[in-house]
């Protein structure tokens, strides 16, 4: 009997060399990169002994700022792998015309823009905006830090495992060739039996949990930790607009982990949910995915919207027109966005009376969005605007993003639907708003925030080289496929008949290029700003002429952020202490309570991500050990109790006096 | 941040800059706290909101359940397969379980250990003979033919109850550690903010579970 029992197969399960694809060249190159980049890094990071302030500093930190910077930077990372497939789809659709098969087989296209779409939303957007939210919510609403500060670097680790994860199908076995929705039967075990569906979902259960967790945390943050005298009413736009985006991530992720679960469960266990045969309605998964995805589309872009405020009041030096009504329209697109879901589907056949409610409540949506965009003219006019690279990629959302909200709205009409569902006219408007808001508020957030994370400010001149390239190159790329979308073609094609449709595909991947430009020109930016930061320093802390809180401490803030937690009169707390006179306290510091680092979430992530692979490969042993592992572990971190200290006055009071010297040296 | 659960340290009080000055003193000012600002602890607040994101996930699963719960593909159905009585049984230990968690928090509020962890032991078991009975039942309807794959219905049915029981394995687990956790350390803040979490958690998993008992099994009968 024993010797039935494969110990390759308990081991490794169904991985085998043959899963790794060393034939295909794309592969190799992208492997040789990658492992020569790691290498660097590894090199550098052992010559100059970084390793252990990487892990002190770092890994281990609970610091809302470097968790948010932490964010920032994976975000960042996984835009190159994400645009990289952006750049291969391009190419391919401009080259494969005919008898030109152009250099992407199927099979290998249909991995590329399911991994695409998903690292762009879970990946990039996603880590973007919670690091942002991350860095400054505590800052405004003038905070020590979030209200859970070790499960704030759990979330991280665990979307970063998560990412790693997706990263990981590259190499070893291949991704999912669903489409980021992974919608079955196509997704089931009978269409698609290997590990790429196992991958996705893996991936993003992992990433799940950070998400949710964060979301959790950073509600409670705003409501029990922000400084006496803030009243919500006086909270900070961007703060609203994070609270916002929080609720919606805590009653919208649930259903995303409910959804793949079962979809897990059809192709682990052969339960019936989705399969076409023992009664199981694939219908039913379509409908709640999209109960999650509809308002992560709001999650994504609401903060945003709270990021374009901060800097359109900053850069116009006005109070922002309208207050109340962008904190009514935020909360108001929080509760439709809960009422729309079925528009994805028109097409599936719900009825007229069901698509018509669904098209109205779409429409509806516009509404508050439009009272949005009011406000933010409304504030520019007769301000006195600074066109500093913030407001630039600001005004460049508020054209883009009135052209993608025009279109959405176009495709709001279920009768409209019917022709343009599932066209590259849908592509097109939904990269119109996510590049046009998404993307953009995130540079001009990273731009805006970046002095007050690194004490010096991004060099201008590329700042405007990446806004203009964006900015064009967005037009260059899309348009077109609004025009090709109108004619009929239909998404995720990897080649074409038809050669009058090549050119259209040709100036969208000259579109594509720009974009490639201005990507470049950031992180030319940020090499160019760090060579030059004694040039480009700011010692005020308040580098913008900002109105919020977080202005009103040093550049970077110290770890405690505030030595005195300030109290609050006023909306734009920091520009009423500028108003009335403020003069910074020098003395009579107390010791200050912190959280303590540790290096719990960071292995409980890993362990995590260690099940999540053995569970792709059927691995069992190894899930089996990691699953336990992973419970004792989060067990044993149940028993520290110790995980708060006080930073002594003494300490403070050098920070503090050190802050002076240098205020003093600007005059 | 955690309420402090240590006393600040003497030296750490200690203020080394000289005399306050009029002008340049955050007491001087309304703009600032002098103390240092302790923000009401979150705690309860956020396990409260992760009870709501759970009971979204039992939401998705009873909406499919409803979805699905008629649809048997030619197998047995719910009138077939449930053992009322049995259920019974299993609602009445869950339901004497709460009961008992209650008394556990009543003891922890007069500060009385022994007695805690009495009633906390007796919740655990009544908890763990609730997993049995669900077990049991499970495995008879897989000798019976009726798994989780056999139809949608089953599917739904196996997960929805399994999802719960997995809640209350989960929940055992948690009260086993913070039973030894409470053995070892007492009636602090800590502990006893992580009791009242899994006296939410424990009732939380009640009152899914009285929708169950309705949805799944009562209605489940009826032809």
């Amino acid at each position: 009997m024993f010797d039935h029992v494969d110990l390759t197969k308990l081991i490794f399960g169904r991985l085998t060399l043959e899963a790794i694809p060393y034939q295909e060249p794309i592969l190799q190159i992208t492997f040789a990169m990658v492992a020569l980049g790691g290498l660097t890094v590894f090199a550098l990071m052992t010559w100059f002994r970084a390793w252990g302030p990487f892990w002190r500093d770092w890994v281990t930190s609970i610091d809302h700022k470097k968790i948010g910077i932490m964010y920032i930077v994976l975000a960042l990372v996984m835009l190159l792998r994400g645009f990289a497939d952006a750049l291969m789809m391009r190419a391919q659709q401009a080259m494969s015309f005919g008898d030109q098969a152009g250099f992407l087989p199927p099979h290998h296209y249909d991995q590329i823009f399911t991994a695409h779409g998903v690292i762009m939303i879970f990946f990039v957007a996603m880590p973007l905006v919670t690091g942002l939210m991350n860095f400054v919510v505590p800052l405004q609403i003038g905070a020590r830090d979030v209200a859970f500060p070790f499960l704030n670097n759990f979330s991280f680790w665990m979307t970063t495992c998560g990412a790693m994860l997706t990263m990981a199908s590259l190499f070893v076995g291949e991704f999912a060739r669903t489409g980021w929705l992974a919608y079955p039967p196509l997704s089931g075990i009978a269409a698609s039996p290997d590990v790429g569906v196992d991958y996705y979902i893996w991936s993003l259960q992992i990433a799940g949990v950070g998400t949710l967790l964060s979301g959790i945390n950073l509600i409670a943050t705003i409501v029990k930790m922000r400084a006496p005298g803030m009243t919500m009413m006086r909270m900070p736009v961007f703060t609203w607009t994070a609270l916002c985006t929080n609720v919606l991530i805590v009653a919208a992720f649930p259903v995303l982990t409910a959804v793949l679960g079962l979809l897990s469960l059809d192709r682990y266990f052969g339960t019936a949910f989705f399969s076409n045969d023992l009664g199981g309605n694939a219908m039913m998964y379509v409908n709640l995915i999209w109960i999650w995805g509809h308002p992560e589309v709001y999650i994504l872009v609401l903060p945003v919207f709270g990021i374009f405020s901060e800097i359109v009041s900053t850069f116009s030096s006005k109070r922002l027109f309208g207050y109340s009504s962008m904190v009514y329209a935020t909360v108001v697109i929080t509760l439709l966005s809960y009422l729309v879901w079925l528009h994805h589907f028109f097409t599936m056949g719900s009825g007229a009376s069901v698509n018509s409610f669904f098209g109205i409540t779409t429409m509806i949506i516009s509404i508050p969005t439009g009272a949005k965009i009011f406000n933010w003219l409304f504030t520019m006019y007769r301000g006195r605007i600074r066109f500093e690279v913030p407001m630039l990629w600001t005004i460049g959302f508020m054209i883009t993003f009135v052209i993608g909200g025009m279109t959405g709205v176009l495709l709001a009409v279920p009768s409209a639907d019917f022709v343009l569902h599932n066209s590259l006219f849908l592509i097109a408007h939904f990269h119109n708003v996510i590049i046009g808001g998404v993307v953009f508020g995130c540079f001009a957030g990273i731009t805006y925030w970046f002095p007050k994370a690194f004490g010096y400010k991004l060099d201008a001149f590329w700042g405007k080289c990446a806004f203009w390239f964006w900015f064009i190159g967005f037009y260059f790329a899309f348009m077109p496929l609004y025009v090709l979308g109108l004619m009929g073609v239909t998404r995720r094609l990897s080649h074409f008949e038809d050669p009058t449709l090549q050119i259209w595909f040709v100036i969208a991947a000259i579109g594509a290029g720009l974009i490639a430009l201005g990507i470049g020109s950031f992180l030319i930016g940020m090499v160019v700003s760090y060579r030059n930061r004694e040039a480009l320093r700011d010692l005020t802390g308040d580098p913008w002429g900002g109105r919020t809180l977080e202005w009103s401490t040093s550049s970077p803030p110290p770890a405690y952020n505030f030595a005195f937690t300030p109290r609050v009169h006023d909306t734009d707390a920091w520009a009423d202490m500028k108003a009335a006179g403020y003069v910074r306290p020098l003395t009579g510091f107390v010791p200050i309570h912190m959280p303590k680092n540790t290096a719990a979430g960071f292995l409980i992530s890993v362990l995590s991500a260690v099940f999540g692979f053995a569970a792709i490969w059927h691995m069992w042993l190894i899930a089996g050990l990691s699953f336990v592992t992973l419970l004792a572990a989060a067990i044993i971190h149940t028993f520290n109790y110790a995980r708060d200290y006080y930073i002594p006055a003494d300490e403070v009071v050098s920070t503090e006096n050190e802050r002076t010297r240098l205020l003093g040296t600007q005059g | 941040m955690n309420a402090p659960t240590m006393e600040i340290p003497a030296a750490a009080m200690a203020i080394s800059a000289g005399e306050p000055k009029a002008a340049d003193t955050a007491a001087a000012s309304n703009r600032f706290l002098v103390l240092e600002h302790h923000p009401e602890n979150g705690t309860l607040l956020g396990f409260w909101l992760y009870l709501m994101s759970d009971c979204l996930i039992f939401a998705c699963l009873f909406a499919c359940y409803a979805v699905l719960g008629r649809s048997y593909a030619a197998g047995p159905s719910g009138a077939d397969l449930f053992d009322l009585p049995v259920v019974a049984i299993n609602t009445s230990l869950l339901l004497l379980s709460s009961i008992t968690y209650g008394f556990a928090m009543l003891a922890m509020q007069r500060k009385r250990m022994q007695s805690t962890l009495v009633w906390l032991a007796i919740t655990g078991l009544f908890g763990a003979g609730f997993l049995y009975l669900e077990l049991s039942e499970f495995t008879h309807l897989i000798q019976e033919g009726a798994g989780p794959g056999r139809s949608a219905f089953l599917s739904a049915f196996f997960t929805l109850v399994g999802t719960h029981g997995l809640h209350v394995t989960f929940g055992l687990i948690w009260l086993v550690t913070l039973m030894v956790q409470l053995g070892q350390t007492g009636f602090t803040p800590a502990n006893r903010r992580r009791l009242q979490c899994l006296s939410l958690f424990w009732h939380f998993l009640d009152v899914v579970w009285i929708g169950v008992f309705t949805f799944v099994y009562l209605m489940g009968v009826l032809p």
